[in-house]
């Protein structure tokens, strides 16, 4: 096999890192190279996580051993349907994010940090894959961590004095749930002696009876919650979301988000297997109701909110809520919803939030009411928004109304039917917050004096969001496509564990 | 069963239409002729189809593997037909009238409105020829989404409230369709229309029952009460919309989904087992002769359309309550032949508000004087839908009768013939304002003149049709809805 | 009775003097006003953390994990939650040095690091 293929896993987080050094040294001599080695380094690092899903599709689940010391002395690294999956989706984001941070830095990151920026970008990058690839469990921290300190930094760094007071109060919540999370993997190391994900679900089932289980689950539960920002532990995302520079905005709302989901997921079925979730230590039922309660505070907040980014945040504590439900149904159409949700929620938020943040560019506000006749000024990106919010709302063929289509089967399937109720009425009222501004766009005049340049976004903003909003449609029209690999990814989920 | 690529056309040909008509949108004759080309070629396209359905066989084409419970598959078969000429046919003449009217009125944003229009038909279109739930679902939410631009095309807060109903219903429907679609999977595995219904069998009765509500409240575009109030708000649309989408195309893929599901998914057999033709019998009822009551109130001639149009589409319910071979004959064929009457009184509608600027029936005294044409059309149409020869809806109502009696159910004869008395009242009072009355003043009708040209055409011509299928009911419609129901009936009943 | 829970007590003290360590910490950082101090917070909290891990590392009768130079017969101390920790201190230094250089630059915006004071600012527009 050619070496550079065989050792791709690896290649993978090590490049990111020497991007980050070779910015901050190119950075010194000019600013303006830190743009194309970003986005040199993501491409390749694109292009190899779809040679890795077609070699995971093909091949079977890759396992490497960093260093070539093997498990459980080692740290491997093991990708299988499900991460592989996971990884394209959020290095595609981090190449339309890279090429949309162009001119999206511009408001929010004043020129003389730009340098800075992508450096900790990288970093962040860095963090996420690793999380994604990782088959060690502390190894696993270690990434979220790296994430999650980089996401730190970067919501604060907004030009408005609030993001850092919003960064400060992510830390604080965000170290709790690490330090919650490696109490949980200290836990699972008493139990067990060993910290490699694979030899932890061959051999906790064991000890499931133990206390020091079942409180390792629940601290890891607990912590991961506060990442994912889960209802009722959501409360750091609003206020992050919101005054982060929107670019980190479209990051952590999209990739960062969704991988701490995957975390949570690989932790409950891969290490904790289906079985103990539904038979040793029933949660199931407790987290679909919360999943419900999410989905529906969520939407209704996000209904009374007048700024665009902070009503989006709402909307993404609601859709992340559609991910727990899946994980509270636990059954393979559920999940395939779930995971497919990974996708369309990465997708349509991305391209929402990029939205979001042209408008801001363009006219210097976030408040909904000042939009009023954009859609005159600026055509393509107020139909991006209209397609992506058909897709938020759930109407056929988009992708977001497959995977809501997935997840209300599953729940069918599993004689849920409240829930499943509550899943359609939480897409009725997605239509509600996301019609106001439709509404707003298109109807009135714009008023003169909000605007800065009433032109339509500049182009490397533009076509990352055409994008995102054409994908919206074509994901969901070809469905089947990434159904191919979520398909064996949710069999392996619930079957081998 | 066989398969072919004319299925498809009808779907791909609006829809690149659409993005020809986005691309041109500034050469006026140009779009305009993308619309009219295209909805003739479609004309001819449906057509083609029909030896072929005539003779009993079916042409079916699955487009892409879609989700558990179906394909996207089109399958074009005689009730699917039904649907498919009258559509295409009114999508012709429509657009015809569109041009008129909106030219005449200098509206704004018209290559968007010709956008969602194009786009429209082709999910009627698509909605015709579904061949199993999740398609039909799909095209459903299509209709729905691509005719609110439609609806709140003036932009005023009254359109965009208007607009909010229409969605809050229409979506709201929507989900409780998506419910029982795959509830019905979940159930029995498959969401395939199959003629005679397949969901016998597979739950208990009550569960049957209930889901049969789900459908219902699903095909709110029935625009059955109390779900209607979305139809008469929709009339804020410019004339033309209210025209073609809400007298035939949105509301009739409301209809033809329950008589799909009773046909297709339930079966009349399971129908009458489980009592559903009596809750059926008790909407339609309540809803036709509450709706011709709003009729009677209000002065608004496009509302009063709006009501009566609710009241009509009940009389299809109805036909299918009753689960007999004349009752569903009746219901089938009523699409088609409540189309042509009301498209051309909303045509009349529009022609008036065109030519006089009036909207409320008391402004309208006497205007017959000006608007000739217009105003006898619109009489030939009334009568017509009250049911008098020589129009088409005699032989519906016809049908529906004798099915009620077929049925042994003489009360819901009882109810057609004071639906038609009450069709009458509403009807002959404008008939009398326009053509007998005399304007309050000689001033009054002053800049009233007689709707252009291109408008006027559309209204004679179907209202000639009307007549026409009186004469000739056999083609295609009777002979269609016979094949149908052989098909959903199994041949004897 | 008393006789249980005081062996409960005595023979995992290691765990209870790390849980009450760790609510010390959580105490600051929730319930302090002042930035800083919640830092400390933090860091007596993570420090807890650091200490249970090292403390069930512990092999009775063991020595430091060091290999000595004959290598056989020799019992060990677990080394690898000591090298875990030594992990998890990074974390813990990169962690507080960001929320440091943020408070700071809070000070420098608004002369203010109480948390009261500051939610008033950010009341304001």
């Amino acid at each position: 096999m050619n070496p550079v293929i065989a050792h791709l896993p690896v290649l993978l987080l090590v490049l990111p890192i020497i991007a980050a050094l070779l910015i901050l040294l190119a950075g010194m001599v000019n600013r303006n190279f830190s743009y194309p080695i970003t986005l040199a380094t993501i491409s390749f690092q694109f292009a190899s996580s779809l040679i890795i899903m077609v070699s995971v599709m093909t091949g079977g689940t890759i396992h490497y051993y960093l260093g070539g010391w093997a498990p459980p002395m080692g740290i491997e690294l093991v990708i299988d349907a499900f991460n592989s999956y996971v990884l394209v989706v959020i290095l595609a984001m981090a190449l339309l994010i890279a090429v949309y941070a162009r001119r999206g830095t511009a408001l929010d990151i004043p020129p003389e940090k730009t340098v800075a920026f992508f450096v900790v970008f990288q970093l962040l990058v860095t963090g996420l894959c690793g999380m994604t690839i990782t088959g060690d469990i502390f190894n696993l921290y270690v990434f979220l961590e790296i994430a999650s300190i980089s996401t730190y930094a970067l919501v604060a760094s907004g030009r408005n004095t609030r993001s850092l007071i919003a960064g400060f109060n992510y830390l604080v919540l965000g170290s709790i749930a690490a330090g919650l999370i490696v109490l949980g993997i200290g836990f699972l190391y008493v139990a067990t002696g060993t910290l490699n994900m694979g030899e932890l679900a061959a051999m906790l089932p064991a000890s499931y009876g133990l206390a020091t289980v079942q409180a390792a689950f629940l601290l890891l539960m607990i912590g991961f919650s506060i990442k994912v920002a889960f209802f009722p532990l959501h409360l750091w995302l609003p206020d992050a979301y919101t005054e982060s520079p929107s670019v980190v905005t479209i990051l952590i709302a999209t990739a960062t988000s969704k991988v701490t989901a995957y975390a949570m997921i690989r932790v409950i079925f891969s290490v904790f297997t289906l079985q103990y979730i539904t038979e040793s230590f029933p949660v199931t039922e407790m987290i679909l109701v919360i999943a419900s309660i999410a989905i529906i505070a969520g939407a209704v907040l996000a209904i009374a909110q007048d700024n665009l980014k902070r009503m989006l945040a709402y909307s993404s504590i609601s859709q992340m809520g559609y991910i727990m439900f899946a994980i509270g149904i636990a059954n393979q159409a559920a999940l395939e919803g779930g995971l497919l949700h990974i996708l369309a929620h990465a997708v349509m938020k991305g391209c929402l939030f990029m939205v979001a943040g042209i408008l801001i560019y363009r006219t210097g506000t976030t408040a909904i009411r000042q939009f009023s006749g954009l859609s005159k000024t600026m055509p393509f990106t107020c139909a991006a928004f209209v397609l992506a919010g058909v897709s938020m709302i759930g109407i056929p063929p988009t992708i977001g109304f497959m995977s809501k289509y997935y997840l209300v089967l599953g729940a069918v399937e599993a004689g849920q039917y409240l829930a499943a109720a509550v899943l359609l009425i939480g897409s009725l009222l997605a239509v509600v917050y996301i019609w106001r501004v439709i509404e707003i766009m298109y109807s009135g005049s714009h008023q003169e004096e909000t605007l800065h340049t009433g032109a339509e976004a500049p182009l490397s903003m533009l076509v990352p969001v055409l994008i995102l909003a054409a994908s919206c449609l074509f994901l969901g029209i070809f469905v089947d496509v990434p159904l191919a690999i979520i398909e064996p990814a949710v069999t392996l989920l619930l079957g081998v564990g | 069963m066989t398969p072919g690529i004319l299925p498809l056309l009808p779907l791909l040909l609006p829809i690149a239409a659409a993005a020809l008509i986005l691309v041109v949108g500034r050469h006026e004759d140009l779009r305009e002729s993308v619309t009219l080309g295209t909805a003739g070629v479609m004309v001819v396209v449906v057509l083609a189809m029909l030896p072929e359905i005539l003779e009993g066989g079916r042409i079916s084409i699955t487009l892409l593997p879609l989700l558990p419970g179906g394909d996207l598959a089109l399958r074009v078969d005689a009730f699917g037909m039904i649907f498919a000429i009258t559509a295409s046919v009114l999508w012709f003449l429509n657009s015809l009238y569109s041009i008129g009217y909106m030219r005449a009125l200098r509206e704004h944003d018209q290559t968007r409105f010709y956008f969602c229009f194009a786009i429209a038909i082709a999910a009627a279109m698509g909605i015709a020829f579904s061949a199993n739930l999740v398609t039909l679902f799909v095209f459903y939410e299509i209709l729905t989404l691509v005719t609110y631009p439609l609806v709140v095309h003036a932009g005023t807060p009254e359109a965009l409230q208007a607009g909010r109903k229409y969605l809050a219903y229409l979506l709201g429907g929507g989900i409780c369709l998506l419910g029982a679609t795959i509830i019905t999977y979940t159930l029995t595995g498959t969401t395939e229309f199959i003629p005679g219904g397949f969901l016998a069998g597979t739950g208990t009765g009550l569960m049957l029952q209930l889901l049969f509500i789900l459908y219902m409240a699903g095909f709110v575009k029935a625009a059955w009460m109390p779900f209607h109030a979305w139809l008469p708000a929709a009339m804020v649309a410019p004339t033309p919309v209210s025209a073609f989408l809400h007298a035939v195309a949105v509301v009739t893929a409301g209809v033809f989904g329950v008589v799909r599901i009773a046909g297709w998914v339930y079966g009349t057999e399971l129908m009458a087992v489980l009592g559903l033709g009596t809750v059926l019998a008790v909407i339609a009822s309540f809803t036709i002769i509450t709706a011709s009551l709003f009729a009677l109130a209000e002065d608004n001639l496009k509302r009063r359309l709006a009501y009566s149009t609710v009241s009509q589409l009940s009389y299809i319910l109805l036909g299918v309550s009753m689960l007999s071979m004349a009752g569903l004959t009746g219901a089938m064929v009523h699409i088609p032949f409540h189309a042509f009457l009301k498209i051309t009184l909303f045509f009349g509608a529009g022609a008036i508000i065109v030519g006089s600027g009036r909207e409320a029936i008391s402004e309208m005294r006497g205007i017959g004087r000006k608007m000739p044409v217009t105003a006898v059309t619109f009489a030939a149409a009334a009568a017509g839908i009250c049911g008098l020869p020589p129009f088409c809806a005699l032989i519906s109502k016809v049908y529906l009768s004798v099915g009620a009696v077929q049925a042994g159910e003489v009360i819901l004869l009882g109810v057609i013939i004071a639906s038609s008395v009450l069709n009458v009242a509403y009807f002959f009072p404008i008939i009398y304002t326009m053509i007998v009355a005399r304007p309050p003043d000689n001033r009054a009708l002053g800049e009233v003149r007689e709707a252009p040209f291109t408008m006027l055409i559309p209204l004679i011509v179907t209202v000639a049709i009307s007549i026409a299928i009186f004469f000739f009911p056999a083609l295609p419609f009777l002979d269609l809805a016979g094949i149908a129901l052989a098909e959903i009936t199994g041949g004897g009943f | 009775m008393t006789e249980e829970l005081f062996t409960l007590f005595l023979s995992r003290y290691n765990y209870w003097m790390a849980i009450v360590l760790m609510l010390i910490g959580l105490y600051a950082l929730i319930a302090k006003q002042n930035l800083i101090k919640k830092i400390i917070g933090l860091n007596i909290f993570q420090t807890a953390i650091f200490l249970f891990y090292i403390s069930f590392a512990d092999v009775t009768g063991g020595t430091a994990p060091i290999l000595l130079p004959e290598g056989t017969g020799a019992l060990y101390v677990n080394p690898v939650p000591h090298v875990l920790m030594l992990t998890a201190i990074v974390v813990g230094v990169s962690t507080t040095a960001v929320a440091l250089s943020i408070v700071v630059r809070i000070s420098r915006e608004y002369n203010v690091i109480d948390d009261d004071e500051l939610g008033e600012v950010m009341q304001r527009p």
